[in-house]
């Protein structure tokens, strides 16, 4: 059960929205540091259109570098973000009211983010359009949906339309809490416009309340199949050792879940330190997400381990020669140690101490760990199959990230980020409606002699305990 | 005639229940009040009728539309170049299902979003009579009727015992 505190909803708007109504004085600073990073990252693609790939440290045989890794990455942490939210709506988590906001639009700026990567690693990204919108009527060449590349802009466009209207479909309230406090004529103006006129009837509470079950339904699916058909853009290769395993698709599952999950553990602490939301944000939740964490983490060992088994126990050679490359040679050998210590090695033992898992501290850099490790294992998948010699490559040589990948790569961190912020001055970046509706539904009873936090849920209709009871 | 809503704040929930009691006491019918809240309630908190809704309709008929669309898309650009690649058939159905499977449910959401929208009779262009106390957590309890019962009405909320004046508002 929540750590019980009871706050009336004056308290709790006047809290949840001073980061939109006040600016906090580091927070200039560092849109202007993440902006300037933004830009030197884009910079570094318009210098890229301009010189060619041929800057990049991509070359034959290793055409799948930085880039790729990174997207695989990004769509992970998106993926867990609609994910956690999702799966504690339907279950009616009460945890899950002050992280929920975050996570969804970490999914949307992670999704964005993950969009760029393989955008700009085409090199002239404006011909990507020929390959997946059916558009070019005068010369008759349409997209080959036969091709993973098409799959891949299908499922992830789907997922981020579903994510954007996910989240604007449960900021209508708050954006009607915001048009109510906002001082400015002209931004009352934009946020009544934003808000469609919301003034909370029974009727519009009930259609949001319906709108969370079922989006989250319905999203559900669409997560699990981005990042399948993400994983089918190496498992449907027959010609890489290492990435034709049906194995793929839900190892990339529980990966992203493993790294997305971090992410909003990392977030949580984040919204703790900047924005002063201990009353909201407590060591309960991360308590909760921390037990979460030790489930997902060992999930996702146990499909890396079994992905180990697979590819040693058949003792074809290449898959061998392939997986010694990946954990003995340099440089991949010391990346992968790093990769298993961080992923897993060193954050599980740490969960399972309940003082850690409730400190927001230790919780933050844990999930670090864990992100810097799940980046470095979409590197490792990637690179060493594409490195390792095989009979009938014509050359071969090994991949050194030029500095222009690296910038680029930096650039969706920093994109990410600067997203969250410039969201979170905009609109609250903790559902009110959800923590006062938890709120409503919380109250002290006694149980005998002690006196313990209860919450209410609302199962069958009211008519059926006016009838029954 | 024009008509007009009035609006009576309250600071509890029975106090707002009694208020619907009265207006229905004086004639008023289910479609001429309304309780404005700042938190969703348990449904039946106010003594309110229980909102009808066809949401779960909506995604359904995204969902046909959105398999429709892509299975045109998938066998229209397929068949209109039918290049053979990898060996594949020309309508290989796995792909296709991957896009058909994208398509139906993007459809669904999409009008998932759409019937929220439409089922909570938004957009609302005219707010009728509104207090920025209601997201304060004041209950609301309005009434948009002709003018010559809004009297009636203001009576009523105010025998719950409305906090402070009733608000008054045009509504067209």
């Amino acid at each position: 059960m929540q750590e019980h505190v009871q706050l009336d909803q004056k308290q709790i708007n006047h809290d949840l929205l001073r980061s939109v109504l006040t600016v906090p004085k580091w927070w200039l600073p560092a849109v202007l540091f993440l902006g300037m990073v933004v830009l030197t990252g884009l910079g570094s693609f318009a210098f890229m259109v301009y010189h060619g790939l041929g800057v990049t440290g991509l070359n034959r045989p290793v055409m799948w570098g930085f880039f790729i890794a990174n997207f695989v990455f990004w769509i992970g942490i998106s993926h867990a973000g609609i994910m956690i939210s999702a799966i504690l709506r339907l279950t009616q988590a009460e945890w899950r009211r002050p992280i929920t906001r975050a996570a969804e639009v970490m999914t949307v700026f992670s999704l964005i983010a993950a969009l760029h990567t393989p955008l700009f690693h085409v090199g002239r990204p404006w011909r990507v359009l020929y390959w997946i919108l059916p558009y070019d009527f005068d010369r008759n060449i349409w997209p080959n949906i036969r091709s993973p590349f098409v799959w891949d802009p299908s499922a992830v466009g789907t997922y981020l339309i579903a994510s954007t209207l996910f989240v604007f479909v449960c900021l209508l309230p708050d954006i009607a809490i915001l048009r109510d406090r906002a001082k400015n004529v002209l931004v009352k103006k934009i946020y009544s416009f934003m808000c469609l006129g919301f003034r909370g009837t029974p009727r519009q509470w009930k259609l949001q309340i319906l709108a969370g079950i079922l989006l989250s339904a319905l999203v559900l699916p669409v997560f699990v199949s981005v990042h399948s058909i993400v994983s089918w853009d190496f498992a449907v290769l027959i010609g890489v050792e290492g990435w034709h395993s049906t194995i793929f698709a839900p190892y990339f599952i529980i990966g992203a879940i493993h790294s997305g999950v971090s992410a909003v553990a990392m977030l949580m602490a984040l919204a703790v330190w900047l924005y002063g939301l201990q009353n909201y944000i407590k060591p309960d939740h991360f308590d909760a997400i921390g037990r979460l964490l030790i489930i997902v983490a060992t999930t996702w060992f146990f499909f890396f381990f079994l992905e180990w088994v697979y590819a040693l126990y058949t003792l074809d050679s290449p898959e061998i020669a392939l997986r010694e490359l990946q954990a003995f040679q340099w440089p991949y050998g010391p990346l992968f140690a790093l990769f298993v210590i961080l992923s897993f090695v060193i954050p599980v033992p740490i969960w399972m101490i309940k003082r850690f898992r409730r400190s927001p501290m230790i919780m933050f850099w844990t999930t670090v760990m864990v992100n810097i490790g799940m980046w470095l294992e979409r590197f490792l998948i990637i690179v060493p199959g594409l490195v390792r010699r095989t009979h009938m490559t014509f050359d071969w040589g090994t991949y050194h990230p030029s500095i222009i990948e690296i910038l680029i790569v930096v650039e969706t961190f920093a994109f990410v980020a600067l997203g969250m912020l410039l969201f979170a001055k905009v609109f609250p970046l903790l559902p009110l409606f959800d923590i006062k509706e938890g709120m409503v539904f919380r109250h002290l009873i006694k149980v005998g002699r002690r006196t313990v936090p209860a919450s209410i849920r609302e199962g069958l209709p009211h008519h059926y305990y006016k009838e029954k009871h | 005639m024009p008509k007009r809503s009035v609006l009576g704040l309250y600071t509890d929930e029975d106090a707002a229940a009694d208020a619907l009691d009265n207006l229905r006491d004086v004639g008023f019918g289910d479609g001429e009040y309304d309780v404005l809240t700042g938190t969703p309630y348990p449904e039946g908190t106010f003594g309110e009728a229980e909102p009808k809704h066809n949401l779960y309709r909506w995604p359904l008929i995204g969902a046909i539309c959105g398999f429709t669309i892509a299975l045109l898309i998938t066998v229209g650009t397929q068949t209109a170049y039918p290049l053979i690649t990898g060996g594949k058939p020309i309508l290989s159905i796995p792909p296709m299902a991957i896009i058909m499977y994208e398509g139906s449910m993007l459809g669904a959401i999409i009008f998932t979003v759409i019937g929220i929208i439409f089922e909570s009779r938004l957009p609302r262009i005219f707010m009728g009579a509104y207090s920025e106390k209601i997201t304060e957590g004041h209950i609301g309890v309005t009434v948009t009727t002709t003018e010559d019962k809004t009297s009636l009405a203001e009576e009523a909320l105010e025998k719950a015992g409305a906090e402070g004046d009733i608000v008054r508002g045009w509504k067209e």
